[in-house]
């Protein structure tokens, strides 16, 4: 079993390539890896409350942890409690903590 | 525990987000107390240009003092001192032939020149590496 952390920067509005991360996210963890997806910059806004799409739900569905930037989240105007179930917020030492265990780590 | 990281990044200044995610990267690297290597390759050598300067905004009636326009070579040095003030290493390596192609040569104190092949050392030494690109 492998640890990768996928650190999403991009919304899945403007797009469509988001829809191919988190399907590599899903696919990483069904084949039995540990996955976690970072949102981050403009990858926050699909997570508010309302207006998340299908990919996260099959992300969150699929046992993937799903975290979203703070700073991006402020920045945005998006409240802890406008995010979607199933996100969590967290600082980006989440993604140093993960670089410094090796996990693999792509920024897309 | 302390570990050294690499980051490799290849955004212009002043041109988006990934820039700033990065530098933040980087700060809370520092103070979790892990060492940093950056490699700024491409645009990304104009981060360190010594010659980067405030302006005024004469649309919204602002000199360059109240404009408070941020720089990234600013925030490079405030890094770098972050890094001294802590005890631990950001070593900032610039690529030697993006700069050249770019007359970038003027980088701030603390920014040195080199080539992929300090890339590739800084990698093998660390215990991970981190590809921004540009899309």
């Amino acid at each position: 079993m492998s640890r990768y952390l996928l650190i999403e920067s991009q919304d899945s509005f403007s797009s469509n390539a988001v829809q191919e991360h988190v399907e590599l996210a899903v696919a990483l963890k069904r084949a039995g890896n540990e996955v976690t997806l970072y949102l981050v910059q403009n990858g926050v806004l699909p997570c508010r409350s309302g207006a998340d799409g299908e990919a996260l739900h099959e992300a969150v569905a699929a046992g993937i942890d799903v975290l979203a930037d703070d700073f991006s989240l402020n920045e945005r105007g998006i409240a802890d409690r406008d995010v979607a179930r199933g996100v969590r917020p967290a600082a980006i030492d989440a993604v140093v903590e993960r670089l410094a265990a090796s996990w693999k780590v792509i920024f897309l | 525990m302390a570990a050294s990281l690499t980051i490799a990044i290849m955004d212009a200044p002043f041109e988006n987000a990934r820039t700033v995610t990065v530098f933040r990267l980087v700060q809370a690297a520092l103070k979790s107390g892990h060492d940093v290597n950056v490699f700024a390759y491409e645009g990304a050598v104009g981060l360190s240009f010594a010659r980067q300067a405030a302006h005024a905004n004469a649309v919204h009636g602002r000199d360059a003092a109240a404009e408070n326009h941020p720089l990234p070579r600013v925030w490079i040095e405030q890094l770098l001192g972050l890094a001294r003030k802590s005890g631990r290493k950001l070593d900032w390596v610039n690529c030697g032939l993006c700069v050249d192609e770019r007359g970038m040569g003027e980088a701030i104190d603390g920014v040195r020149r080199g080539t992929p092949a300090d890339l590739w050392k800084m990698s093998v030494e660390s215990v991970n590496s981190l590809t921004v690109g540009t899309r």
